[in-house]
């Protein structure tokens, strides 16, 4: 589920990043600011809108319901839509910082070349802020398994399909005789987050090094 | 066949109104203080920088004409460029640079091995770009500039950023490849030493306008601009070896119509050198001295006498056959010999001070 909402939520967040570090366009603050509103708003709200938006009778979940029988409302799916909007401006965030520092004077070098500017993206520029894409995709992934508000609001609990770590470990709180299990998945919990903490580090490091930085 | 731009644009600060018309191949020089002007050519030729208006036609071919509309995208101009920073593409290695261009372009005459050998890179391949000097990366940024065929190549000073050992490592390859690949070429630079070995033609920028245009022999010995004006001011002049003479352990060279003798050179024969001659080493004479170590006693005429107040003294332009020799002396000097313009006069240089550039 995690796995998906980041490999969905990333290529969009990559494009996000691009048009905010290079275009200059009205609306570029609005865009800047409903990226980033789930990070503000109380997750349980960010919930709440995706299932006004998406929601069987929400403008866009009707749609999608009405064409391709997709229904997102308290599925895998929909946890994974959760999880992908609590963290895409964790992902943009990460992505757009090293898209700022890349330094657009190796555009302008591969423009002289020859290169196109799709050409120029795939080739130049995101290769030399793919460590931030990385960290933001490892950085994503590690909230994913942490997000609660927001997918109990939207794809509910259930176990197996749309529960997620804390909301496991709420359940097994709330029953009589739970708290083995709960502490047992808070190390799980704990584990995870460090090690994607310490991947994206390393990962990061690693990279930095063969480009020479 | 010629290389002719105009341009016009306007900073907040400065206005550039520039235009000059060189032949090509050869290497046209943009020498002038930073500010003047001489980055803004460069990016608008390669397409970098819209001017307010600019034409730029090479061997007959318009690359870019605001008027006409004619304003390509760097990427479809065919014009490579060489940074003062390289650019190389950190994520790649030498070689992958090396071709980048290479496979965003037609086959043309440039050959991926020649271009290898020329720059001496063929250790390089397989390195990162952040392993290597500051004069081999600038190397192996030429090579990859060259390789996307272009029409026209623009360097930016290139040695900009480099000490004088990398410099002086890099300049010979610059000879080499000027010979090797007959390509117009802007080169920017704001050091003399560059413009000496490499310039066929000069271009001289203050302040967004072109002070001189012409030949770098012709511009170098011009007392009227501000190159002749320098302390270090003196007379280039391009010369072929003609003979060598081990047992007296010198070389004679020929060029702008006069024969010069510097100490042996280690070159074949035929084989073209540029010599510089400072203004301050030659000394003039009516008639010919006998007994005396100078080896050069070269006759000319006096074409033009310049008073340089400030340094108390005076700047003479001496015509050759086919060239110009400038010489330093004191006010006291033009009035005792009588030197005024159309006089025959004999220029005395030492060979060891004669500056054999390129070797």
């Amino acid at each position: 589920m995690a796995a998906r909402a980041v490999s969905s939520g990333l290529p969009l967040a990559v494009l996000t990043a691009w048009v905010l570090v290079r275009y200059r366009f009205p609306g570029r603050s609005l865009l800047n600011a409903l990226v980033h509103l789930p990070m503000v708003l109380p997750p349980v709200v960010t919930g709440w809108l995706l299932l006004i938006i998406f929601g069987v009778r929400g403008p866009i979940g009707v749609l999608l319901y009405d064409w391709f029988g997709v229904r997102l409302v308290f599925t895998t799916a929909g946890a994974s839509l959760a999880c992908a909007a609590m963290t895409f401006p964790v992902m943009v965030r990460a992505v757009r910082l090293s898209l700022e520092t890349a330094d657009p004077a190796f555009e302008q070098a591969a423009r002289t070349l020859g290169a196109g500017r799709l050409d120029r993206l795939f080739n130049v520029t995101l290769p030399l802020a793919s460590p931030g894409i990385l960290v933001g995709g490892i950085v994503g992934y590690a909230t994913c398994l942490g997000e609660f508000g927001a997918v109990i609001t939207f794809a509910a609990n259930i176990p197996g399909q749309t529960q997620t770590l804390p909301l496991a470990i709420y359940t097994a709180l709330q029953v009589p005789g739970g708290e083995a299990k709960a502490a047992e998945l808070s190390m799980v919990s704990v584990t995870l987050a460090l090690v994607g903490l310490l991947l994206s580090e390393w990962v990061g490091k690693r990279i930095n090094t063969a480009l020479g930085r | 066949m010629s290389l002719a731009l105009r341009l016009r644009h306007r900073f907040p600060s400065v206005q550039i109104d520039i235009a000059f018309d060189t032949p090509t191949p050869g290497v046209t020089v943009l020498f002038g203080p930073s500010g003047a002007g001489k980055s803004t050519v460069i990016a608008a030729v390669a397409g970098l920088l819209r001017p307010d208006t600019c034409r730029v036609e090479v061997d007959g071919q318009v690359i870019a004409d605001t008027e006409a509309g004619i304003w390509l995208p760097p990427e479809r101009r065919r014009i490579g460029m060489v940074f003062q920073d390289a650019r190389l593409f950190p994520h790649m290695s030498v070689a992958t640079n090396l071709r980048f261009g290479a496979r965003r372009s037609a086959p043309g005459p440039v050959q991926f091995d020649e271009v290898v050998d020329l720059l001496g890179i063929g250790a390089l391949l397989a390195r990162r770009p952040h392993t290597l000097s500051g004069g081999e990366r600038q190397r192996v940024a030429i090579g990859r500039a060259l390789l996307a065929q272009p029409r026209l190549l623009l360097m930016d000073e290139p040695l900009a950023s480099l000490d004088s050992a990398r410099k002086a490592e890099i300049l010979p390859y610059l000879t080499r490849l000027k010979t090797a690949l007959r390509l117009p070429v802007i080169y920017v630079t704001h050091a003399l030493d560059e413009v000496a070995q490499l310039a066929d033609s000069l271009v001289l920028i203050e302040a967004g306008r072109v002070m001189g245009s012409g030949s770098v022999s012709e511009i170098a010995a011009r007392t009227d601009l501000p190159l002749a004006q320098r302390d270090d001011a003196g007379a280039l002049v391009l010369c072929r070896i003609m003979a060598h003479d081990v047992a007296r352990e010198l070389t004679r060279l020929e060029g702008g119509g006069a024969a010069f003798w510097v100490p042996l050179l280690d070159a074949p024969l035929q084989e073209e050198r540029r010599i510089r001659i400072p203004a301050r080493e030659v000394i003039l004479a009516g008639k010919p001295p006998d007994a005396i170590s100078v080896h050069n006693i070269v006759p000319g005429t006096i074409r033009r006498v310049t008073a340089e107040a400030a340094r108390r003294s005076m700047l003479v332009e001496i015509a050759l056959p086919s060239g110009v020799l400038l010489s330093r002396v004191t006010p006291d000097a033009v009035a005792r010999l009588g030197l005024s313009p159309g006089a025959g006069i004999l220029a005395l240089i030492k060979s060891t001070s004669i500056e054999v550039l390129g070797s």
